[in-house]
């Protein structure tokens, strides 16, 4: 049972997706305050062209190339989306999933181009839309690692902006605060965030990494500084978690187990979390309904 | 008579119908002024354009401070907005404290974080607006008064010469209210002008000593005894404005 | 009927059967909803797979229905616990029920054909042919007779209950007065989407299906605000690119159900970047001719009623005309230009004179004025 620990392969793997948790957690947890977390999952298929294209273009499979095509697509798209929005009555919602579909469309077709075929069912696309943790190398580990301190020292650096842009966006804006530029760090560390999480998990889960840890972390603090940081350990956790599960679990794929292993917990922190998780709540209100009969309340308590 | 804020020609659209056409507007300096109209008639849309927030079809504005044309960022620093308390959500993770220091943001810069300066004049606008015993309180166990008090907090903070705000006494009790008009008065002491999207035609003539009154167009113009007649009120909250019927044949026409 | 032909017509009718739930989607504002009933038919199809052990069956079908229910039902128990915003419960249930569909294949399903890749991708270029292995004919018109089934099925549900689906969608309140619950037409839209999602995903794959839904949809939305001219328009526009799409898929060899969806998506930009002419700008380019109009005949009139009056120097003063009218010194100036040149005016000895033409034009302006009143 400790045997995949020593594994060399396994802790590849695990530092990897580690510290794509940590890195996810705290980018997810401004996407998630900010209403906007399906973002991911619209950027994540929107990259697909670029990484088809980087290797049309320049055919090589290094892994900086294809990812460098993977971040120019999705930055892209999300231009294009929050240009729908700004300049058209479109909402965010209807735009997301129309260019979604449009750039992932672009994708195969690129795809199917290169090899010939009607058929877009090969080992590439599944390792895009399912991820290939399983198959990390150390040089995958290395370009995780500096992405995800990029991700952090990002957040660290501009925190107060982040912050009050993710909380009162015009307000920022009547503060003369380079609220643009915001937006433009956290869509850089948005699409940082995907790209290396496509290579973990793959396009369809990659929104879980990005919004179960915010979500979880949410309900076990109030203060913004310590969710971050909550959502980025538990987001590493989960992988830990999924990693560890897939190594022991002879066939159980890497991307799934994570994403079960953050919903657990996500699910846990809805129940447990005190004072604002539901037990928590239920017991609050029945202690209030037998204070409420035994005629022992205390109205106009604020 | 020396002007605080100028607006010239201003029209604004939201989602294909005009809300602002041709909007002329001056706003005195050190006044208590009071924007006034029906629903819909744009007075939100009118100072969101006016502190850009809205991008606008047509028109300029210009602030002055201590007499010349704003023009830097640093000038417009000292103009502060207080939004409608509804525009956030509240139950983002944060204290009053935290909040109302993010008013200081602008004048922070960079890689400053907020220090001892910083809490004790937070300290000092919270206990202006009777808030300070819930500085450590999370934003959303607080009633609708209480975060229409934060949000005053946030703005008093910055120190600014003029004030936005967008219907500060919506939602809020008695007690709030009566609050926050001190404040406004001791603010107008202070030689502040403060402009105010208000919602209750009932306390125009009370609480302030300016008025503008919208509907689509500037109906009316001027210091509230002259301008706050029942005739003008009548056409502000007519919707038989001509122009504005024009205005909606053509937004409708398909 | 060829091959091609067929998959042209499948690729059609499952445009125009996606178009129609997708118009209340977009509407609602729920297009992501739909993305992640996409995502989690396949885990009703693994468990309806394993509970029949007949990939023929259809009761796999009905799974995956049943499945695309239970998704937003999950999604707003999520949200009901008011812990959880709306997006980020969708972004939770999904990639959680989706995962358990991958898991459960890949743990117990590896010995059997359930080709996680054909599910979510799907292929138009099989559809005639089809997973399940019966003969060539009766395929191709399995799909299409399912597709049309599907696109008569959604066009009844909408017609038979339009006034009700247009309140329920623009006004829940009075919706709700009226004595039907939005809820329970809400659940009938999402039951339609489901069972939409499952028709047409064998066809163009569980993906791109959100594709369809959605993006003809948002053009349409573009282009009117009539809810009827809103279906139709959406109906058309998706037949039109899953049209376009096929044959250029034919053409150059790609993905068909990839060249679909390029061509929604580039159909939604070009009307994004076209429609500015018939909408926003175009309309405030008519309200400023407007505003000139206005201003010239206000001049006129102004000009008609102090004509031979004593004060007619001090009211049509060129230095002064613009204080009568309370308008700023450009603002008149530009007036009085374009009434020069349009010769309804002329100006000397420092007065604004009416020419005949400009008289002619005052009283038809007085005319109307006082026919309004």
């Amino acid at each position: 049972m400790w045997a995949p620990l020593s594994d060399y392969t396994f802790q590849i793997v695990a530092a990897g997706t580690m510290l794509l948790g940590l890195a996810t957690g705290v980018t997810g947890t401004f996407a998630v305050l900010r209403k906007e977390s399906l973002i991911g999952d619209g950027l994540s298929h929107a990259s697909f062209p670029g990484v088809v294209l980087a290797f049309m273009l320049l055919a090589v499979k290094d892994l900086e190339i294809l990812l460098a095509g993977a971040a120019a697509a999705s930055l892209l798209c999300m231009a294009l989306i929050a240009a729908t929005v700004r300049y058209t009555k479109v909402k965010f919602d209807a735009a997301l999933a129309t260019f979604l579909a449009a750039f992932f469309g672009t994708g195969m077709m690129l795809m199917t181009y290169v090899q010939h075929t009607d058929n877009p069912n090969q080992a590439g696309l599944s390792k895009f839309i399912f991820g290939q943790a399983a198959t990390m190398l150390a040089r995958d580990v290395e370009i995780t690692a500096a992405v995800a301190a990029l991700i952090l020292l990002l957040a660290i650096v501009f925190w107060k902006e982040l912050k009050l842009v993710a909380f009162d966006a015009d307000f920022a804006r009547s503060l003369q605060l380079p609220v643009k530029l915001t937006q433009a760090v956290y869509g850089l560390m948005l699409v940082a965030s995907i790209i290396i999480g496509l290579q973990s998990v793959g396009a369809i889960l990659m929104s879980s990494l990005l919004i179960a840890p915010a979500v979880a972390a949410r309900q076990w603090t109030d203060n913004l500084g310590t969710m971050a940081v909550l959502a980025g350990l538990i987001g590493a956790v989960s992988c830990g978690v999924g990693t560890y599960a897939s190594a022991v679990v002879s066939g159980l794929p890497t991307g799934p187990a994570i994403v079960v292993a953050a919903s657990l917990v996500v699910v846990a922190s809805l129940l447990f979390a005190p004072g604002r998780g539901m037990i928590a709540r239920a017991h609050v209100r029945r202690e209030a309904r037998r204070r409420w009969k035994e005629g022992d309340i205390d109205v106009g308590a604020n | 008579m020396e002007w605080a804020v100028e607006v010239e020609d201003m029209t604004v659209a939201y989602d294909e119908r005009p809300v602002l056409w041709d909007v002329d507007m001056q706003i005195p300096k050190g006044s208590l002024a009071a924007i006034v109209g029906p629903n819909g008639a744009g007075k939100s849309t009118l100072i969101k354009a006016m502190l850009g927030l809205l991008t606008r079809i047509s028109g300029s504005v210009k602030f002055y401070l201590d007499g010349r044309l704003a023009v830097s960022r640093d000038d417009f620093k000292r103009i502060a907005y207080v939004p409608q308390s509804g525009s956030v959500d509240w139950d983002f993770p944060t204290t009053v404290l935290d909040v109302v220091l993010m008013g200081r943001y602008g004048h922070l810069g960079w890689f400053k974080r907020p220090g001892r300066a910083e809490r004790e004049m937070a300290h000092d606008v919270l206990k202006k607006t009777g808030m300070d015993a819930y500085a450590d309180r999370q934003i959303s166990r607080l009633s609708g008064g209480q975060q229409q008090r934060v949000f005053l907090a946030r703005a008093l903070i910055q120190e600014a010469d003029i004030y936005f705000m967008d219907e500060p006494f919506k939602g809020v009790d008695a007690k709030t209210e009566k609050a926050i008009v001190t404040l406004l008065q001791e603010m107008k002491s202070r030689g502040k002008t403060v402009i105010v999207v208000h919602h209750d035609l009932a306390t125009v003539k009370e609480y302030f000593d300016w008025v503008t009154m919208i509907n689509l167009r500037r109906i009316a113009m001027g210091p509230v005894d002259e301008v706050f007649t029942s005739a003008h009120i009548e056409a502000a909250y007519n919707a038989r404005n001509p122009l504005r019927r024009e205005a909606q044949d053509v937004g409708t026409a398909q | 009927m060829s091959a091609q032909t067929e998959i042209i017509i499948i690729a059609m009718l499952a445009a125009v059967a996606c178009a129609l739930p997708g118009v209340f989607l977009v509407l609602r504002k729920m297009s992501m909803a739909a993305d992640a009933i996409t995502h989690t038919v396949f885990l009703g199809i693994v468990i309806a797979f394993f509970a029949t052990e007949n990939l023929n069956s259809p009761w796999l079908l009905a799974g995956a229905t049943l499945m695309g229910c239970f998704t937003v039902w999950c999604t707003e128990t999520l949200q009901r616990t008011r812990l959880v915003s709306e997006d980020a419960s969708i972004g939770i249930v999904f990639p959680l029920l989706f995962s358990v569909g991958l898991i459960l294949v890949n743990l117990y399903g590896s010995n059997v054909h359930l080709d996680t890749d054909s599910v979510l991708l799907g292929e138009l270029a099989f559809a005639p042919f089809d997973r399940v292995r019966i003969d060539g004919a009766d395929r191709g018109a399995v799909s299409m007779w399912v597709l049309t089934g599907i696109c008569l099925f959604n066009t009844l549900v909408i017609v038979a209950a339009f006034k009700e689906w247009k309140l329920a969608t623009f006004d829940t309140l009075l919706a709700a007065m009226y004595g039907f619950s939005p809820i329970w037409m809400h659940y009938l839209l999402m039951t339609l989407v489901s069972v939409t999602v499952v028709a047409s995903f064998q066809a163009v794959g569980a993906i791109l299906v959100i594709g369809l839904m959605i993006g003809p949809a948002a053009t349409a939305y573009l282009l009117t605000k009539d809810l009827r001219k809103m279906l139709v328009l959406a109906a058309l526009i998706g037949a039109l690119s899953a049209w376009i799409g096929t044959e250029f898929a034919f053409w150059v060899d790609v993905s068909i159900a990839g060249a679909i969806a390029g061509t929604i998506g580039l159909v939604f930009m070009l009307t994004v970047v076209l429609t500015p002419r018939s909408g926003i700008i175009a309309r405030y380019r008519r309200l400023k001719r407007l505003r000139l109009q206005y201003g010239e005949e206000t001049v006129l009139f102004h000009l008609l009623t102090h004509e031979g009056t004593a004060v007619q120097a001090q009211e049509a003063g060129v230095g002064t005309l613009y204080e009568h009218l309370r308008w700023r010194p450009e603002f008149a100036d530009l007036i009085c230009r374009r009434l020069e040149a349009g010769e309804f005016i002329h100006i000397h000895g420092g007065t604004v004179h009416l020419t005949e033409r400009g008289r002619e034009r005052a009283y038809r302006v007085s005319e109307t004025l006082f026919a309004e009143q």
